[in-house]
C-alpha cells in the first residue's frame, strides 16, 4: 500500500488512464471521445516517462564529456514516448476529421443518435 | 550472409516507400506500381521460405549495426515466411478482385491514395509478422490501424461506411491502448523491449514468484487489446458495420487479412514473450476458449438473421475467428497448429467471397440485398461458381479448404482429453450445422431465377475473372494437396521455441 | 452612402469598430460582392436549417419509444463501475511495481548503459536520445514517420475539396460543400498581420535551429518541424489563403513528403544493410559537439523536421474547410 505512495506518478498516471479508457469506451460524444483518447494516450506517457527517471539524475545530453551510468537518466522510455506521442497527435488528427464529416452530414456529436440516423437513411 | 537472407527486411521497406511513391502517382500508375510491389514481395517471401525449409532453422535480421538488445532486429522463421508470403499474395488477389470498384468509389484525384493505403498496409503487416521486438510491434499495429480504417472511410460518401469507421477506429484504439500500457508495464518489470530478452526475464520472474500479479495482469492486457482489434466475440460489435459497408476489395483484405495480422502477433507474444507455461498457469487459454465457442455460435446464429450478403458474410468471419481462438484456447501444440491452418484457410476463402459478392452486385444494380440479388449467380457464372466453392470450404465439405482445418481443430481438440473436448467437439459440430443453416439458403437465392429480370449488369473485367479463378485453384490445391503447407506450419510452429 | 463609404475608411473609425468587436458593420462596409456571397450563403443556411429540423424531430421521437432517461442513467453507473473496477486492477500493478526513481530497477540494465556509456562514440550524437531513436532503434522511427503520413493520407482523404485548375470547387456527387468560408478572407486584422511579420521569420528560424541541432541539444525533427508548423498556421491566419498559395499548396506537401520520405527510407536502408550483412558503412561520424556530425542522424531530423511541418499545416488547412 506504501508503494504507492512511494510510485505517485504511476498512481496518479493509471487513474487517469482509467478514466480516459471509460471515456473512450461509453462516452456518447464524438469530442469527449477524443478527449478520452488524449487522457488515455498522455497517461501512458507520464508513465514511461516516470519509468525512465533515476532519484538525482540528469536529462540524457552529455555535457562536460561526462559518460557514465551515475550521471544520466534511463535514456529508452524518452525514445518511447517520443514515438507514442507522434502516433497520437496522427490518430486524433484523423478522428479529429472524421468528426468533422459525420458533423456536416448528420449536424449531431452524439454517436447514438448518429447511429440511428444512418441506420435510416439508403445508401 | 546469404542475398535471400535480405528479401523479408527489403520488402517491408518496399512496401513502405512504395506506400509514399503511390501518393504522387496517378491513379492508373499507382494501381500498377502497387501490383508491382506486391508480386515482387510475394516472390521474395516465397524465396525466403524456401531457404528457411531448406537450412531449417530460423534467424535473425539486425535492422542496424547494433546487435540484439540494443538494436532493432526482425527474426525470419518458416511460419512467419509462410504468413507473408500468404498475406502480400491475398493482398494482391483482393485487390484485383475490386478493382473497378476502388475506382468507382474514389474521386479520380483520389484513388492513387488507395493505392497508398494498401501498401503500407502491408507494409504493417509484414512488419507484424517479423518482427522480434515489442515496441516495433506497436508502432505497426498503430499503422494497421489507420491504415484499415481508412480502407472502410474510403467510402465515406455513404453515411453508414463513416459511421462503421468511427465505431471501428474507437475499438481498436481501444485496443491498441491496453497493448502499449501492457509493453509498459512489462517493459517496467523486466527492462527489455526485445521478445527474446523479455522471455528469458519473465521466466526467471516467474520461477522466483516476484511479480506475479503484474505479470497475470500484463497477460490480461495483451490479451484483451489483440482480442478487440482482431473481433472475437464480446467484441465484435464493430466487425459487421466495417466489413459489410467498405469497398469490396476492403472487405476481401480486411476480413482475410488484417484480423489475422494481430491474431498472428498474439500467437507469437504468447509462445516467444510470456510463454506457454505461464499463459496455461494464468489460465488466459482458457478465457479465450470460451470466447471462442460463443463466437462460433453466436456469430453463426447473426448471421443467419441477416439480410444482407455482404454482412451475413461478415458475421461469418466473427465466427471463423471464433475457430481460431478455439484453436489457440486449447493452448497445445497441434491447437495452435490448427489455428495457424484456419488462418490460412480463412485468408484464401473469405476474401473469394467478398470478391464474388462484388460481382453479384454488378449485376443487380449495386445492391448486396437477399431481395435483389436472387438470381444473380446465374447472370454471373464464374462469380457464382466461387461462391459455391467458398460455401463449401466454409461448411467444410472434404476436398475443399475448410474440411482440413476442421480436422485439425478436431484432432487437436480429441488429444485435449479433458472436459474441453466435449465442449470443442460439441461446438464444432453445432457450428457447422450452424453454417449450412445460412451458405445453403444464399446459394439458393442466388442460382432461383428471379421474378423480374434486371437488366442493369456490368461487365466483368479480367482482372477479376482472373483474380476469380487462381482464388478457386487456391481452395483446391489447399483441399486436396495439404500435407506440405500442414508440416512447414508444424515444423514453424516448433521454430517458434 | 458614398459619403459614409469613406467615412468608414478612416482611421479612427475603424478603431472603434475594431474595439467594439462590431464584425457585422465591418463586413458590410467591405464589399459588395461578399454582401451579395453572404445573401446566398443565408439562403443555403436556411435550407440547411430546415434539414437539420427535420433530423431532430426524427430523433425526438425516436428518443420517446426508447426510453431514453432510463438509458442514460444507467449508462452512467455502468461507466463508474467499469472505471472504478479498472482503477482498482491497475493500482493493484502499481502497487507492486518497482519504486520511482531507485538507480537498481530492471530498467537501468545493460541496455541504458551501453546507450549512455558509448552512444557518443557509436553514433556521434551529443543527445543520446536522438543517437538512440535515429540509429540503434531507428527502425521504428522509420515506422513512426509514416504513421504521420498515413494519418496526412487519411485526412486528405476525408476532407480535401477538389479545386479544378480554374481554382473553382468542383462539385462531388453525394458531398455537400458546407465548408466554404473564402469569401472572408482577407480578413486584414493590422494587429495580427503586424505582429505576424515580426514573428513569423523568428519562428521559422527557432524551428530550424530546433532541427539543425537535434543531435547536439533537446530537441530534433519532430520537435523542430511542429515549430515550423506552427509558423505556417501563423502566416495563414494573419494573411489568408491567397498569400498562402503562393509558396504551399497541395502539391508542395505532395512532393516535399514524398522526398523527404524516400531520402530517409534510401538512407536507412543502406545503414540496415551495410549493419545486417556486417558490412562497413563508411559514414564518417565527426567530431562530436559539432554541427556536421554524427552520421545520419542530421539528414534524417532534416527529413523528419520537413514532413513534420507540412503534415501539420496540411492538418490545419484540411480542418480549416478543405483547401489549401
Amino acid at each position: 500500500m506504501i508503494q504507492l505512495f512511494i510510485n505517485y506518478y504511476e498512481t496518479v498516471a493509471v487513474i487517469i488512464f482509467s478514466i480516459g479508457f471509460t471515456t473512450m469506451l461509453l462516452n456518447r460524444n464524438l469530442i469527449k471521445k477524443i478527449i478520452g483518447f488524449n487522457f488515455m494516450d498522455c497517461a501512458i506517457y507520464l508513465f514511461l516517462a516516470c519509468k525512465g527517471y533515476v532519484e538525482g539524475r540528469k536529462a540524457p545530453i552529455i555535457i562536460d564529456g561526462v559518460q557514465s551510468m551515475e550521471a544520466y537518466i534511463n535514456p529508452v522510455p524518452s525514445g518511447l514516448v517520443l514515438t507514442g506521442i507522434v502516433v497520437s497527435v496522427s490518430v486524433t488528427a484523423f478522428l479529429l476529421a472524421l468528426t468533422i464529416r459525420l458533423y456536416y452530414r448528420y449536424h449531431t456529436l452524439d454517436i447514438e443518435e448518429i447511429i440511428v440516423l444512418s441506420k435510416k437513411e439508403e445508401d | 550472409m546469404n542475398l535471400v537472407q535480405n528479401f523479408p527486411f527489403l520488402s517491408i521497406i518496399l512496401t513502405l516507400s512504395g506506400g509514399v511513391v503511390c501518393s504522387v502517382l496517378k491513379g492508373s500508375n499507382a494501381r500498377k506500381y502497387c501490383y508491382f510491389v506486391l508480386t515482387s514481395v510475394l516472390v521474395g517471401s516465397l524465396l525466403t521460405m524456401a531457404y528457411v525449409l531448406s537450412t531449417g532453422e530460423s534467424y535473425v535480421y539486425m535492422m542496424g549495426h547494433f546487435p540484439a538488445p540494443w538494436g532493432n532486429e526482425i527474426r525470419v522463421g518458416v511460419l512467419e515466411t509462410i504468413m507473408a508470403s500468404l498475406f502480400s499474395g491475398i493482398m494482391l488477389l483482393s485487390l484485383m478482385g475490386g478493382m473497378h470498384h476502388i475506382f468507382e468509389d474514389t474521386e479520380d484525384t483520389k484513388s492513387n491514395l488507395y493505392f497508398t493505403l494498401v501498401s503500407l498496409l502491408s507494409a504493417s503487416l509484414l512488419a507484424l509478422v517479423y518482427t522480434n521486438d515489442l515496441f516495433t510491434g506497436y508502432v505497426f499495429v498503430e499503422i494497421n490501424t489507420i491504415a484499415s480504417c481508412a480502407l472502410v472511410m474510403i467510402r465515406y460518401r455513404s453515411g453508414k461506411a463513416l459511421v462503421a469507421t468511427v465505431r471501428y477506429l474507437f475499438m481498436s484504439l481501444l485496443g491498441s491502448g491496453l497493448f502499449l500500457i501492457g509493453i509498459t508495464i512489462l517493459y517496467d518489470i523486466t527492462g527489455h523491449l526485445l521478445m527474446e530478452n523479455i522471455a528469458q526475464s519473465v521466466s526467471v520472474l516467474f520461477q522466483t514468484g516476484t511479480y506475479a500479479f503484474p505479470l497475470s495482469v500484463v497477460v490480461v492486457l495483451f490479451s484483451m487489446g489483440l482480442a478487440i482489434k482482431s473481433a472475437c466475440f464480446p467484441f465484435h460489435t464493430w466487425l459487421p458495420g466495417a466489413h459489410g459497408n467498405a469497398t469490396v476489395s476492403s472487405s476481401s483484405i480486411l476480413s482475410g487479412l488484417v484480423l489475422k495480422g494481430y491474431i498472428f502477433l498474439l500467437i507469437k507474444i504468447f509462445y516467444r514473450v510470456i510463454g506457454m507455461n505461464i499463459i496455461f498457469h494464468e489460465r488466459a487459454t482458457n478465457v479465450l476458449f470460451i470466447f471462442g465457442v460463443f463466437a462460433m455460435i453466436i456469430g453463426s446464429i447473426k448471421a443467419i438473421q441477416e439480410k444482407d450478403l455482404k454482412r451475413m458474410l461478415a458475421y461469418s468471419s466473427v465466427a471463423q475467428i471464433g475457430y481460431i481462438f478455439l484453436g489457440i484456447g486449447l493452448g497445445t501444440e497441434a491447437g495452435i497448429a490448427a489455428a495457424c491452418l484456419h488462418i490460412i484457410v480463412h485468408a484464401i476463402t473469405k476474401p473469394m467471397l467478398f470478391t464474388a459478392c462484388g460481382g453479384f452486385m454488378d449485376v443487380s444494380g449495386g445492391s448486396k440485398k437477399f431481395s435483389d440479388i436472387q438470381g444473380a449467380g446465374l447472370r454471373d457464372k464464374l462469380s457464382g461458381i466461387a461462391f459455391i466453392v467458398g460455401a463449401m470450404s466454409m461448411i467444410g465439405i472434404p476436398f475443399f479448404a475448410g474440411f482440413i482445418s476442421k480436422v485439425y481443430l478436431t484432432t487437436a481438440a480429441i488429444e485435449y482429453s479433458s472436459i474441453k473436448t466435449v465442449v470443442a467437439l460439441a461446438a464444432l459440430a453445432i457450428s457447422t450445422l450452424l453454417n449450412a443453416c445460412y451458405y445453403i439458403p444464399a446459394m439458393l437465392v442466388l442460382f432461383t431465377h428471379p421474378k423480374t429480370e434486371k437488366v442493369h449488369t456490368h461487365p466483368r473485367s479480367k482482372e477479376m475473372s482472373l483474380s476469380l479463378y487462381i482464388f478457386i485453384g487456391l481452395n483446391f490445391l489447399m483441399g486436396c494437396f495439404s500435407q506440405p503447407i500442414v508440416n512447414a506450419v508444424i515444423q514453424g510452429i516448433a521454430m517458434f521455441r | 452612402m458614398k459619403i459614409r463609404e469613406d467615412y468608414e475608411q478612416v482611421g479612427w473609425r475603424k478603431l472603434i469598430h475594431w474595439v467594439n468587436a462590431d464584425l457585422q458593420e465591418d463586413y458590410i462596409s467591405k464589399d459588395h460582392v461578399i454582401h451579395d456571397q453572404l445573401h446566398l450563403k443565408e439562403n443555403a443556411a436556411q435550407e440547411k436549417n430546415k434539414r437539420i429540423d427535420e433530423l431532430k424531430s426524427s430523433l425526438q421521437a425516436l428518443a420517446k419509444t426508447h426510453g431514453k432517461q432510463w438509458y442514460e442513467k444507467s449508462y452512467r453507473i455502468f461507466s463508474i463501475f467499469v472505471a472504478v473496477a479498472m482503477i482498482i486492477v491497475l493500482l493493484g500493478v502499481v502497487s507492486q511495481l518497482p519504486s520511482f526513481g531507485d538507480p537498481s530497477n530492471p530498467a537501468n540494465n545493460e541496455v541504458s548503459e551501453r546507450y549512455i556509456e558509448s552512444g557518443l562514440q557509436e553514433t556521434g550524437a551529443v543527445n543520446i536520445v536522438a543517437g538512440m531513436i535515429l540509429d540503434y532503434r531507428a527502425f521504428d522511427t522509420l515506422g513512426e514517420s509514416h504513421v504521420l503520413f498515413i494519418a496526412a493520407v487519411s485526412v486528405l482523404i476525408l476532407l480535401r475539396m477538389d479545386y479544378g485548375s480554374d481554382g473553382k470547387l468542383r462539385k462531388t456527387k453525394g458531398i455537400r460543400d458546407e465548408g466554404y468560408d473564402r469569401m472572408y478572407e482577407p480578413r486584414n486584422d493590422l494587429i495580427l498581420q503586424t505582429v505576424t511579420r515580426l514573428l513569423f521569420p523568428m519562428i521559422v528560424l527557432f524551428g530550424i535551429y530546433v532541427i539543425l541541432n537535434g543531435h547536439i541539444s533537446a530537441g530534433g525533427g519532430f520537435s523542430g518541424g511542429a515549430i515550423v508548423g506552427a509558423a505556417l498556421i501563423l502566416y495563414n491566419n494573419a494573411f489568408g489563403f491567397n498569400k498562402t498559395k503562393r509558396f504551399f499548396t497541395y502539391n508542395t506537401f505532395k512532393w516535399v513528403s514524398f522526398a523527404s520520405l524516400i531520402t530517409y527510407a534510401l538512407l536507412k536502408t543502406y545503414s540496415f544493410y551495410t549493419g545486417a550483412n556486417h558490412l562497413h558503412s563508411g559514414i564518417p561520424l565527426g567530431e562530436p559537439g559539432a554541427i556536421l556530425s554524427s552520421g545520419l542522424i542530421l539528414p534524417l531530423n532534416i527529413c523528419v523536421g520537413c514532413v513534420v511541418a507540412c503534415t501539420m499545416y496540411t492538418f490545419f488547412t484540411m480542418f480549416r474547410k478543405g483547401g489549401m
